[in-house]
C-alpha cells in the first residue's frame, strides 16, 4: 500500500498491520471513535442539565451567579492557550523538531496544571460557602432546593472534566517520555497527533461547560 | 483419508503453554477463549439464581426464601445475565474469534486493548460478585430511582460500579471491531462481500459505542446521589425519577439489540451453511442490521408508557417501536426464503437456527403487542413482559450463541463433538425453553405480576409447568458443557472444513495458526458462494 519500502520494517510497526500508514489510520479512527463515546458520556450530563435548566431557570441563574467568574474566565484562556501549544507540539513532531516538541509538550502540561490549580481554588471557595450539595448545603431559601441540582451538576460536570484533564496530563507525560527516548520520529509522529485529539476534545468540553455554568442568566439575578 | 486426519503441527493453541501464555496473550483467538470461560461462569451463576427463583415459584406461598432474598435473587439474576452474559457473549467470544479471520486479517486492530477489555470485564465482574456475596442488591436490574438512591439498603454501589466498569469493556470491544472492519480487510474483501455476521457485529458495535457511555454516566449519577447526597433524580430537591428512566432505557433498550443482533448474524451464517445457498437478499439482511441499530435508539420511551409520559410522546414511541418489526421481519423472511429449495442438512447448528427463527418470531410478535399502548398498559409489570423478553434474550440470543458455538467449535478446537448427543441437547433445550416461558405469557396475561415471591393459588398450575420446564432447560444447558469439554480431548479431528461451508475461516486450518492464515488471502468472490468441498471429516 505504501510506496516507501522502509515503512514495512519500521520498529514501531506492529506485526498485524501491513504498513505504518494502515497502523496510523487505524489508531486515528480508534481515537475519533473513542471521542464519540466521550460525547455521549458528557451528553448524558448535558441532557440532565438542559432538563433542569428549563424547569428551574431562576434557581439556576441564582446559583450561576455564585460562580467565581474571573476564575472560570482565566481557566478558559489557560485551556485555549494549552490547545495552541498542543497544536504546535503536533506540528513540531510532524517536521521532526524533537526539542521543540518537548518544549511545547511541557508548556501544555504546565497550562493543564495551572487549570487544575485554579479549579481546586474554586472548589475550595464553593466548599467554604457551603455550596456542596448534601446535608451541609446553604443557599438563599427561595432557591435552596433547586440550586442543589445546579451545584450537583456543577461538581459532577467539572469534576469529570478535571478527571479527563488529569488523564490528559498523564498522556502528555508519556508522550514527553517517548519523544525524549526517541520513539517519536518524523515518520512515526501519530501518537502525538492522537494524544492531541484527546487534549483538544477535553478543551472543547470546557468551552461548553464555561458558558452553561458561569455565564447564562448570570446578570438576570 | 478420514481416519488418518491429524491436527496441524502448529496452531494457536500449542503456540506457547502455561498460564502466562494465556493471561498475557494478545491473540484474539485466545482472548475469545478467555471470554468463553468467563461468560460461561457468569451464565451458571445467573442460572443458579434462576433455579432458586423457579423453585420458590413452584408453590403459591413464599416458603423457600424470604421476600427480601427473593428481590435480591431476581435482581442479581438480571444483572449477571444481562451485563455479564447476554451482552458480551456472542461479540466477545464468537466475534473476537471470528472478526479478524472472516475479513482475512492477522488480528484485531488493537490487540493490547482487546486483552485490556477482558481484564476490565473481569474487574467489573469481581465488583458485582463482591456485591453478591456480601449481601446482594434488591433494586431490580433496572436500578429505578429513588428506590436505588434513597431507600434501598443493599449493595447498590458495588453493583453499579461493576456495571460501570464492565461497560468500558463493551465500549472498547465495539471500538476495536469497528476500526478492524474499516481498516483491516484483506485485499478484495469489499463491504458487500463480508459475511453477514460481520454486518451484524458492526451494527452491534455501533450500539455499544453510542449507547454504553450513557448508561455509564447514568449509574455514575446514581452512585453520586447515593454517596455524596447529590441531587439529580431525588424529588426532595426537585429531581425527576422519570428522567433516570429515560437515561437508563436510552441505553438499555438498544442493549436488547446488542444481545440479539449478533445472534441474528450467527443465524445468517448457519442458514447459508446448512442450506448451501447464498443468503436470500444479502444486502437487505445487511442493511436490516444497520436499520435495527438505528431504530433501536428511538424506541426507549415504550418502557415508560405507564410512567407519566405524555400521550403524544407515547404515541410516537409506539409507532417507532412498531417500525423495528420491519427490519426484524426482513431477516426472518429472508432466512426462510434461503431455506426454500435449499439442500438443508439437519446438523446441530441448523437445529439451533430453526429454534432461533421460531422463538424469535414469537418474542418479536409479542413485542408488537407491547408496542401497542393499550395492551402494554394492561400487561405492564406482569409475567407477559417476562415471557416476552426471555423469548428474545434466551430464545433468541442463547439459541444463536449455542448454534454458533457448535458451528465454529471444530474451528476453535480442531475437533468434532458428539453429533448425536448435541442433537438431543438441542431438542431438550428447545422443549425446556418453551415449557418454561410459554406458560408465563398466559399467567401474565391473566394478571400475575412479576417480582413477587408469592402469588394467588389459581396461578399454580402454570407456574409448576414453568418450573418443570426450567429444570429441563437447566439439564439441556449442562449437556453441551460435558460433551464440548469431552471433545477437546477425545473428539475426532475435524479437518479444515468439516461442514463444507464457505467463508475465509474455513479456508485455514482447524485450529488456525496464531496469525490465522499462512499468507493473507485475496478475496475474489461474494460471501456464500456454494458449492464448497468438505475438507476433513464430515461432521
Amino acid at each position: 500500500m505504501s510506496p516507501d519500502p522502509a515503512a514495512h520494517h519500521h520498529p514501531a510497526l506492529a506485526h498485524h498491520f501491513a504498513d505504518l500508514e494502515q497502523q496510523k489510520e487505524a489508531a486515528a479512527l480508534g481515537m475519533w471513535l473513542f471521542l464519540v463515546t466521550e460525547v455521549l458520556f458528557f451528553g448524558g450530563l448535558f441532557t440532565v442539565y438542559s432538563v433542569y435548566r428549563s424547569w428551574y431557570p431562576e434557581a439556576f441563574a441564582a446559583a450561576s451567579h455564585e460562580m467565581v467568574v474571573w476564575a472560570g474566565t482565566t481557566n478558559t484562556v489557560v485551556l485555549i492557550t494549552s490547545s495552541l501549544t498542543m497544536a504546535l507540539a503536533v506540528r513540531a513532531a510532524q517536521v521532526g523538531e524533537r526539542r521543540v516538541v518537548m518544549w511545547f509538550l511541557a508548556a501544555t502540561m504546565l497550562l493543564g496544571l495551572a487549570f487544575l490549580g485554579i479549579k481546586a481554588f474554586e472548589y475550595y471557595t464553593e466548599f467554604a460557602e457551603h455550596h456542596v450539595p448534601g446535608p451541609g448545603f446553604a443557599f438563599e431559601p427561595a432557591y435552596a432546593r433547586h440550586a442543589q441540582i445546579f451545584f450537583s451538576l456543577y461538581f459532577v460536570m467539572t469534576g469529570l472534566h478535571a478527571l479527563h484533564m488529569l488523564i490528559g496530563l498523564g498522556l502528555m507525560a508519556v508522550m514527553f517520555h517517548w519523544v525524549w527516548r526517541g520513539t517519536i520520529t518524523r515518520e512515526y509522529s501519530s501518537p502525538i497527533e492522537i494524544s492531541g485529539l484527546y487534549w483538544h476534545f477535553v478543551d472543547i468540553v470546557w468551552i461548553f461547560l464555561f458558558p452553561l455554568l458561569y455565564l447564562i442568566g448570570r446578570h438576570a439575578h | 483419508m478420514a481416519s488418518s486426519l491429524l491436527l496441524p503441527p502448529r496452531h494457536y493453541l500449542n503456540d506457547g503453554y502455561g498460564i502466562k501464555s494465556w493471561l498475557l496473550t494478545r491473540d484474539h483467538k485466545r482472548i475469545a477463549l478467555l471470554y468463553l470461560a468467563a461468560v460461561t461462569f457468569f451464565f451458571f451463576v445467573g442460572g443458579a439464581m434462576a433455579v432458586v427463583i423457579r423453585l420458590e415459584l413452584a408453590t403459591p406461598v413464599g416458603d423457600l426464601v424470604s421476600d427480601e432474598t427473593y428481590n435480591k435473587l431476581f435482581t442479581m439474576h438480571g444483572v449477571m445475565m444481562v451485563f455479564f452474559f447476554l451482552i458480551p457473549a456472542i461479540p466477545s467470544v464468537l466475534g473476537n474469534f471470528l472478526v479478524p479471520i472472516m475479513i482475512g486479517a492477522k488480528d484485531l486492530a488493537f490487540p493490547k486493548l482487546n486483552l485490556a477489555s477482558w481484564y476490565i470485564y473481569i474487574v467489573g465482574g469481581l465488583f458485582t460478585l463482591y456485591a453478591l456475596v456480601t449481601g446482594g442488591v434488591d433494586t431490580g436490574w433496572t436500578f429505578y430511582t429513588p428506590f436505588s438512591t434513597v431507600s434501598s439498603t443493599t449493595n447498590v454501589i458495588p453493583t453499579a460500579l461493576g456495571i460501570f466498569i464492565t461497560g468500558f469493556s463493551s465500549i472498547l470491544t465495539g471500538l476495536n471491531f469497528i476500526v478492524t472492519i474499516h481498516r483491516m480487510r484483506a485485499p478484495g474483501m469489499t463491504w458487500f462481500r463480508m459475511p453477514l455476521f460481520l454486518w451484524s457485529t458492526y451494527a452491534t458495535s455501533l450500539i455499544n459505542v453510542l449507547g454504553t457511555p450513557v448508561i455509564a454516566i447514568t449509574v455514575l449519577l446514581v452512585a453520586a446521589e447515593r454517596v455524596f447526597h447529590f441531587g439529580f433524580f431525588d424529588p426532595k430537591v426537585g429531581g425527576d425519577p422519570v428522567l433516570f428512566q429515560h437515561l437508563f432505557w436510552f441505553y438499555s433498550h438498544p442493549a436488547v439489540y446488542i444481545m440479539v443482533l449478533p445472534a441474528m448474524g450467527v443465524i445468517s451464517e448457519l442458514v447459508a451453511a446448512f442450506c448451501r445457498k447464498q443468503v436470500y437478499g444479502y444486502s437487505f439482511v445487511a442493511f436490516a442490521s444497520i436499520a435495527i441499530a438505528v431504530l433501536g435508539f428511538l424506541v426507549w420511551g415504550h418502557h415508560m408508557f405507564v410512567a407519566g409520559e405524555s400521550v403524544y410522546a407515547a404515541m410516537v414511541f409506539s409507532i417507532l417501536s412498531f417500525l423495528v418489526a420491519v427490519p426484524s421481519a426482513v431477516k426472518v423472511f429472508n432466512w426462510t426464503a434461503t431455506m426454500y429449495k435449499g439442500a438443508i442438512s439437519w446438523q446441530t447448528p441448523m437445529l439451533y437456527a430453526i429454534g432461533f427463527i421460531g422463538l424469535f418470531t414469537i418474542g418479536g410478535l409479542t413485542g408488537l403487542f407491547l408496542a401497542a399502548i393499550g395492551v402494554d398498559v394492561h400487561v405492564t409489570d406482569t409475567y407477559f413482559i417476562v415471557a416476552h423478553f426471555h423469548y428474545i434474550m434466551v430464545g433468541g440470543t442463547i439459541m444463536g450463541y449455542l448454534g454458533g458455538l457448535h458451528y465454529w467449535w471444530p474451528k476453535i478446537s480442531g475437533r468434532l463433538y458428539n453429533e448425536w448427543l448435541a442433537k438431543i441437547a438441542a431438542a431438550i433445550i428447545f422443549v425446556g425453553f418453551n415449557l418454561t416461558f410459554f406458560p408465563q405469557f398466559i399467567v401474565g396475561y391473566l394478571g400475575m405480576p412479576r417480582r413477587y415471591h408469592a402469588y394467588p393459588p389459581e396461578f399454580q398450575l402454570l407456574n409448576v409447568l414453568s418450573s418443570a420446564g426450567a429444570s429441563i432447560l437447566g439439564v439441556g444447558y449442562l449437556i453441551p458443557m460435558v460433551y464440548l469439554m469431552w471433545s477437546l480431548r477425545y473428539g475426532r479431528v475435524a479437518g479444515s472444513n468439516p461442514f463444507g461451508a464457505s467463508g475465509l475461516e474455513w479456508t485455514t486450518t482447524s485450529p488456525p495458526p496464531t496469525e490465522n492464515f499462512s499468507e493473507i488471502p485475496t478475496v475474489t468472490e461474494d460471501a456464500y458462494t456454494y458449492p464448497v468441498r468438505v475438507e476433513g471429516h464430515v461432521a
